[in-house]
Formats: structure tokens, sequence, C-alpha cells
């Protein structure tokens, strides 16, 4: 086994669903030494006042993120695709359901 | 590398008031500025852990016990968010906690106090946490994204906090001669030190600057400071309590009161180490990790050789 | 012994075991071994604390003095104090701390599961969610169990320590005396044999898996039942009784 060096353990994102249905939304970090104790700690740090009913914890090596250089060339291309958007459409007054 | 363009990308995103990300450029000092002022902050919270958590085992009821605990627990979860915010900028935890333990890294003066009597945790969370919301409010629009996020949850958080340190000293300035006399002492001593928790006047605070062009504080020490004893005083005269200084005057022009400079050389005498708790909370900071060393190796053991709570089986 | 007598004394045993457990715990806000930890250690205080104030609220209604939870908190003298001996034991270590809780947790998932039943309306409410809280609390010590007991060399050596020195207080949980055989028959309270079975069929896994010994022929200590307590029992009851009993004519 190698040695141990002390440490505060790896750091993880948590996610906390806020109510059954509602998506994972990003609350912060927790460091832990492995899942169980992630879990715990995403808990008991992130859940005090009711904030959710469901958790995801996940190690921050493990999360990939675009860069800023990638702004550009990631997301402009949507901007002039208004036609992805309903209101791009013109329809005859008085139709409904549509 | 010629970095004029990124600069030029940065200082355009401060100047619409964009917040600046992890992984955006940065100038070198805005980091530093910026490691320097969020860790301090979080060994603020954790060492501020100390004189609260004097009491906590001698709260003198179930409900102030309770109260008690979850806000020194609270102020534990803002250091771990704040060192988590300052994680993003390329220092470990463990760096970080390394830093406070040698002395390489300050902390608020305030919590080198000691806190002699229950009244103390009344004064601690009226006027400390009230000096702190001043300036944490408006670090919720810092520039840097992570801190601003940390600040946000951290506010909300706080709101309880001035409110039962303010109920404490309620209850005692309305209660029996002894505990007036004694909450009135834990203003008396209190009083100057928070109001030097802003840090020195504008003038002499070398940080300052940079701080306010790169909109990581957007307001001044001074300003904060007025604001806060502006707020403090008719609070204080509600409950019957006085403030320990001769100079407190309102002052019609200025809307806002008057009154007299803490005594900055004690400030500085108390950040370079001598205040009457320095020592011991540096030592029970020191206790605390070593203690807790062997904990976590085991748990660094255990999980490098035992599948079940691995990540990644 | 009448059986409001009987009833008041079972709800003073076990918000006592609460109340100093929480106590003994709060100890521990701000010194542990890593901030989340902390923040763990501070919830299961909480939890403690909170049950422990529900059942002395009862217990004051069923007394009928007009006495309160606080007074019954920081105003009852040692030999009142009926909690278990293992809660009142030091901390010592982290390790001693959360095998203290395993056993604790244990006791308290199966027991309070039980006792959600109980014909006592405000019992099984309390039990109720103190059941949902130590299902959680087991899940936190009993993994701190296995991670440290399997750790390193050290903390397995602590670890086996800490067994050696609490083990002789866990049987005292099971103790039975007329109060409980009074309220079994109402149906108030649940009988503490079974609860013991179960209790050993967890435990024993957990300190198997932890690779820790349990320490043979061990006599079991008791007396916390009749309020007698460990010599450690008097500091802790004066430091959290201090500001009650220096000003006793103020409220806070």
């Amino acid at each position: 086994m190698e040695a141990i060096k002390d440490s505060q353990g790896a750091v993880w994102e948590v996610f906390i669903q806020a109510k059954p249905g509602q998506p994972y939304r990003h609350v912060g970090n927790v460091h832990a030494f492995d899942k169980e104790m992630a879990m715990q700690n995403a808990r008991d740090v992130y859940t005090r006042r009711g904030e959710g009913t469901a958790i995801w914890v996940v190690p921050s090596n493990y999360i990939v993120a675009s860069s800023p250089e990638d702004i550009g060339s990631f997301f402009d291309p949507a901007n002039d695709k208004v036609y992805r958007h309903p209101t791009f459409y013109t329809l005859p007054e008085g139709v409904q359901h549509i | 590398m010629d970095t004029t363009h990124f600069e030029e990308i940065f200082e355009a995103k401060l100047a619409r008031n964009e917040m600046i990300e992890p992984k955006d450029w940065m100038p070198d000092n805005y980091r530093k500025h910026l490691i320097r002022q969020i860790s301090q902050h979080a060994h603020s919270e954790v060492v501020g852990m100390l004189p609260e958590g004097n009491w906590i085992t001698r709260a003198p009821s179930l409900r102030a016990k309770k109260i008690l605990l979850a806000k020194v627990q609270d102020e534990g979860g803002h250091g771990l968010y704040l060192y988590t915010a300052a994680e993003t900028l390329g220092i470990s935890r463990d760096e970080l906690i390394d830093q406070l333990l040698t002395g390489v890294a300050k902390y608020s003066s305030i919590f080198n106090y000691p806190t002699l009597t229950w009244a103390d945790i009344g004064a601690i969370g009226w006027l400390v946490d009230g000096a702190a919301i001043m300036n944490q409010v408006m670090l919720q629009r810092t520039s840097y994204g992570p801190y601003a996020r940390a600040m946000v949850r951290i506010c909300k958080e706080e709101s309880f906090h001035q409110r039962q340190g303010y109920e404490i000293m309620t209850m005692m300035a309305r209660g029996t001669p002894e505990q007036r006399a004694m909450a009135q002492d834990a203003v008396n001593r209190w009083w100057w030190p928070t109001l030097m928790m802003f840090g020195p006047p504008d003038a002499e605070s070398p940080n300052s600057a940079n701080a306010i062009k790169w909109k990581i504080k957007r307001e001044s020490n001074d300003q904060l400071r007025q604001r806060f004893v502006n707020q403090t005083l008719p609070q204080g005269e509600l409950i019957g309590l006085t403030f320990p200084d001769k100079g407190l005057t309102w002052n019609e022009e200025k809307q806002g009161y008057d009154f007299t400079a803490p005594d900055w050389a004690e400030f500085k005498n108390v950040i370079s180490g001598n205040g009457p708790c320095n020592r011991e909370r540096l030592a029970m900071r020191r206790r605390a990790h070593d203690e807790g060393r062997w904990v976590r190796e085991a748990a660094q053991a255990y999980a490098a050789k035992n599948k079940r709570y691995q990540a990644v089986a | 012994m009448t059986k409001q007598e009987a009833l008041g004394k079972y709800l003073l045993r076990l918000a006592d075991t609460n109340l100093i457990l929480g106590q003994r715990l709060a100890e521990w806000c701000g010194t542990g071994p890593f901030l989340e930890e902390d923040l763990a250690m501070t919830n299961i205080s909480l939890d403690l604390f909170g049950t422990a104030e529900a059942l002395l609220k009862y217990a004051c209604e069923v007394e009928g003095k007009g006495r309160t939870a606080d007074e019954l908190t920081f105003r009852r003298p040692e030999r009142e104090f009926t909690n278990i001996l293992l809660v009142e034991q030091p901390n010592v270590d982290f390790g001693a701390t959360i095998l203290r809780q395993l056993f604790v947790d244990a006791f308290d998932y199966y027991h309070y599961s039980e006792l959600s039943k109980s014909s006592d309306p405000i019992i099984a409410g309390v039990a109720a969610k103190a059941s949902k809280e130590t299902t959680y609390h087991l899940r936190h010590s009993e993994s701190w169990v296995i991670r440290l007991g399997d750790g390193t060399e050290e903390s397995h050596q602590r670890m086996q320590n800490a067994l050696n020195e609490l083990w002789r207080f866990t049987d005292e949980q099971f103790e039975m005396n007329e109060v409980d055989a009074m309220l079994i028959e109402e149906r108030i309270a649940v009988d503490l044999a079974p609860i013991k079975a179960k209790w050993l069929e967890k435990v024993i896994p957990v300190l198997s898996e932890a690779t820790l010994q349990i320490p043979e022929n061990t006599f079991m200590q008791r007396g916390g039942r009749e309020g007698k307590h460990s010599e450690h029992f008097g500091f802790l009851l004066a430091e959290m009784h201090y500001i009650p009993r220096a000003y006793p004519d103020a409220t806070w």
C-alpha cells in the first residue's frame, strides 16, 4: 500500500433536487474520502434547512468543463437559429391549442 | 505570453459588471488578492467557532443551546463554502489550513478576544455578526463568481444570527440587575473590537484600492463602518444599552452619527499576535488538526484498500 | 407505583439519555477531524436535543407540577438523572465517540421503530420522528466504525481500545425494571429483550467488518436507571447547570 499523506480528502461536486420532478442544481462542494462519505457530507452540509429531497455527488475531477475560449464557437452559432423558437412563427388570428 | 488581449477581456467584463469565473483568464494579482481575502474570510469563520463554541455546553436553556449549536455549525459551513470558493483559484484546502496553522494566513482580529460571560454570546451575535453582515451583503456582488455565490448562501443562512444575538441582549437588558450589568459589560468590551472589524481607515488601508478597482469590494471600510454605527445605535437605545463612546452624536449634515475612532494601535497589536486569545485560538485549531490526523489517514487508507465505498469500482 | 409515576420515570430515562449524549457530542463543535464531520456531529447533537426536549415536555405534563423542560434539564441534581452510563462517558477521541454512537444508534434504531407503535400517541409521535433521525445516525456511525476499524494500524488500535473500554456499558441499554413491566402491559413501552437480539445481529457484523474483537468475559456495568452515575457525570452537569444555578432568579 502506498504511503498515506495527511489530507482533507478529494473535492466532490454536490447537486440537489429541491423537489421531486425538478432538475438537480449545483449547490457547492464537499470534501470526502469515499462516495458514502461524500453523500453523507453533502446531506449534512447542504440540506440542513430542508433544501432538498435528492442528492447527486460526483468527484470534481470527473467533471468535464468547456473553456471560456469555446464561448464563440460553442454558443454563437445558436444565435441565428431563430426558427427553433415558437415565437418565430406567424399564425392566423384566432387559432387555438397550438 | 502577451496577455494584453486577455487583460482587455477581463477589464471589459468587470466594466459590464459580469462575474469572473474560475476558468477565465485573470491577472495574477487579482487571483492572489482573492485567495488572500477568501481564505482569511474562511479562517475567520472557522476560528470564529471557538469563542462561541466555548459557551455551547453552558448555554442556559435548551432553546439557547440548540440555537447556539446551529449557529456555530453554520459558521463551520460558511468556512467550508469559502474554502471551496478559494479552491477554485488553484489552491487546496490542505494548503489553506496549513497557512492558518503556521500563522502565515490571518483571520479577523475580533476572534482573539475572549467570551467571558453568556452576554458575550448576545454581543457577538448582535454586534460582531451585525458588522460581518454589512460586509457580507456587499460581497454578494463581488466580482468573482464562486465567492459571490458562497456569499449569497452565507447571507441567507446568517439572517438568523444577528437576531438571536439581539434577542439574548434584549432578554438580559430587561432581566435582573445582574443580567443587565452583564449585558452592558459585554457591549462595553465588544464595541471597539467590532468597529475594528471593518479594517483600517480608508487612507491607511493598503489593499483597499485594488479591491475596489477589481470590484471585489464595492464599498470602503469607512463607509461600511459608518453604516454599521448608524444602524446599531438605535437598536441599543431601544433596549436601554449604551455604547462606551462619549463622542457619539448625531450629525444632521451627514445624516449619520459622529463617533470616536477605535484604538488602531490595539488593532495592530492584536493582528500581530498579541490579542488576549491569539495563542489559544491557534493552539486549539492545531490541536483539532493534529487529533484529527489519524481519522483522515484511516479514511484514506480504507478507501484505498476497500471497494465498499469507492467512487469508481 | 402508579401508572403515571411509571410513565414519568420512563420519559425521563429516555429524555436523559438523549440529553446527555447531545451534550457530549456538542463538546465536539468546532474541533472535529475535518469541517464536514464537525457539521455532521452537530446535526446529530441537535437531533438528540430535539428528542430530549419533546420527551421532557411530556414528562412535565405527566408530572403535572408545572415544571418546565428547562427546569428538568438545569435544576435536577445528579441522582435524579437516569440516563445510561454509556452516554456520559467522555469523548476521548473521535473513535470512541463514533463507537459510542454506533452502540446508541443501533439501539435507538430498533427501539424507536418499535416505540412508534406505542399506545401512547405522544410517545409514538416522538419515536416516529426519532426513528427517521436515528436511521441516518446509524448509517453514519456504522460507516465510520468500519473505516476506522479497518483503516490504518493506528486507527485499528484506537478503535479496539475504545471497544475494550465501552463494551461493558452496552448491556445497560436493555435493562428493564418494574417501570417497563407496568408500561409494557399497557403497550406504552416495548419489551427490550427482542431489541437486544436485533441489536446484536446488527452490531456484531459491523464490528467484525471493522476487524474488531469484542472483549470476552466483560462485566457489564449498570446503575444509570437508579441515578448511580460515573464520576464523569458530575462535571458534565456542573458545566451544563452553571448559569441557571449561579443566577437562579433569571430567565434566559
